[in-house]
């Protein structure tokens, strides 16, 4: 006799156990594999009061306050429009709301979220990062950026990293004012739960300021990597001539990496830090090969625009890493030759994105037909573990690689 | 395979859908009109719990005889959505309206007087 049992319909309201238990089935599977989530999310908007009371700036704290005072508390000081947040394809897809009913006093909403979600997906360690915030490089007040990406990190150290080991942070660099930047190297650098810094990718600085040069020395002598995660704005002039959220969102995303990355490299910042590990965040892996072959093509004619380097583009790109979310698999033959030219083996991290719209599982590195096992096992967690310092449990310690010499502490 | 009652066709609206699972197989059962299709609910793009997912009437762009556009309006199709990343599939042919290669698995479904019988692969 079998026994019928009714599920029930997803909604903005459905538990994310509930959402992700078909995920929970595939991670029975991967009960020995270390797996690190490098890009999740927290939705900070979901509890913006207690982001923005840690504001040091009196005035500022006061402006962010005086928003709970209108009608619908608008997120204060934040320069995302609610209006044209269509991820959900108007609620097509409602896991992003984040509205599980939490019962329980004791633990933070957002750690029994990103708790539920990790368990579900059988992860062992995730980078949390935030989620409306990565706008911020594009307010036209530079000290908001400073005061609620400091803010950000103070609820980071004191809410979040403390109650909950298994989740990581790479803090917040406010990077339209590179001097604060340093400061939060300097504040956070050792702090515990700590692996990383971040730049959001959505602005229009040069990364090969001279001005930037300071930042750069500081992780560098912390050994702490940097990560540029990217995002997308539809109010960019460029972005401004596609009239859907798909267009606009398949091409944001790697815009904004492909610029920093092309001044990045050309400038020789890689020689000028050779120590320095970068990893490029959120814009899928498709755009990589593409940028490798057409800066080596530029290089070998236009040597001389580029006097610091001493390598093709490609070879330095190799060195770099990159998250693999939101993964392109629609022509595999593709993915196998992408993967072939970044070195995937040892560069790529597996990545989520939870809970938002386009997230990966775990699956979408396993069930990638031309990875050798162990390959799998590198991307899904034993890289993370060689650039982090993760410890990996005895029972999921297939092969883990030689530690980075300048990351051996 | 063994054919399963799951519950009476009286229990769901025409337009609405109900989804149980039977042991380790998942079915989604949707009635369109006075007939009932159904699915496993397993998305062929990740194994999202597709027949979990909302109801849509497919989206038209209304194009002119001169070939201009004026613009989106929904159809009479009816889709749906897979509640993971958004695939969608016409409830008629199971299949996805860009590529036809990427379907959901039909479940053979039959109504005896009023119950509803699935089975179960």
């Amino acid at each position: 006799m079998t026994d019928v049992r009714e599920l029930q319909k997803i909604t903005p309201r459905s538990d994310t156990r509930d959402v992700l238990a078909h995920a929970a089935k595939d991670a029975q599977k991967l009960a020995d594999t270390f797996i690190v989530d490098i890009d999740a999310h927290v939705t900070e908007t979901a509890f913006w009061s207690e982001i923005t009371d840690r504001i040091d700036n009196d005035y500022l704290r006061h402006a962010a306050k005086s928003f709970r005072e209108r009608g619908g508390s608008p997120p204060g000081l934040l320069n995302i429009q609610p209006g044209m947040l269509y991820q959900d394809m108007f609620g097509r897809i409602p896991h992003g709301q984040q509205s599980d009913a939490i019962i329980g006093e004791d633990t933070h909403r957002q750690i029994e979220l990103t708790r539920r979600a990790m368990d579900s997906m059988g992860i062992d360690y995730t980078v949390a990062f935030p989620t409306p915030m990565l706008l911020l490089g594009m307010h036209p007040q530079a000290e908001v950026e400073v005061a609620l990406g400091r803010a950000f990190n103070r609820w980071l150290i004191e809410e979040l990293l403390p109650r909950e080991p298994r989740i990581k942070a790479m803090m917040y660099l406010p990077f339209n004012d590179p001097d604060a930047c340093v400061d939060v190297v300097e504040e956070f650098a050792d702090a515990p739960g700590v692996i990383g810094f971040t730049v959001v990718s959505t602005r229009y600085k040069p990364v090969h300021h001279n001005s930037y040069m300071r930042l750069y020395a500081a992780l560098q002598a912390a050994g702490r990597p940097l990560a540029f995660h990217s995002g997308f704005h539809w109010g960019d002039e460029s972005m401004k001539q596609v009239n859907r959220f798909i267009s606009m969102h398949a091409i944001s995303f790697c815009y904004f990496n492909m610029i920093h990355l092309t001044n990045w490299i050309i400038n020789g910042i890689p020689e000028r830090f050779p120590s320095l590990k970068i990893i490029w965040v959120e814009s899928g892996l498709a755009w990589v090969p593409f940028l490798m072959q057409r800066l080596d093509s530029e290089y070998m004619m236009r040597s001389s625009e580029a006097p610091l380097l001493r390598r093709r583009p490609s070879e330095y790109i190799r060195d770099m890493f990159f998250t693999s979310q939101p993964l392109e698999t629609s022509n595999l033959k593709l993915t196998q030759a992408t993967m072939e030219a970044i070195n995937a083996e040892s560069q790529l991290l597996f990545a989520s994105d939870w809970p938002h719209w386009d997230f990966d599982l775990p699956r979408s590195i396993t069930s990638l037909p031309f990875l050798s096992e162990q390959a799998k096992r590198n991307i899904l967690g034993l890289n993370a573990a060689r650039l982090f310092g993760f410890e990996v449990p005895p029972h999921k310690l297939a092969t883990v690689p030689a530690p980075e010499p300048a990351l051996a502490k | 395979m063994a054919e399963i009652m799951v519950g009476n066709a009286t229990d769901i609206a025409d337009g609405d859908h109900r989804i149980f699972a039977l042991g380790e197989i998942e079915v989604g059962v949707f009635r369109l009109g006075d007939r009932f299709v159904a699915y496993e609910n397993r998305c062929p793009h990740h194994g999202g719990p597709v027949c979990q997912g909302r109801l849509f009437n497919r989206v038209e762009e209304i194009i002119m005889p001169d070939q201009t556009s004026r613009g989106m309006r929904f159809g009479r199709d009816r889709h749906v959505v897979c509640p993971w990343h958004g695939y969608e599939f016409d409830l008629e042919t199971g299949r996805h309206p860009g590529d036809a290669r990427m379907r959901l698995r039909p479940i053979p479904v039959r109504i005896s007087g009023d119950a509803l019988y699935i089975e179960a692969p």
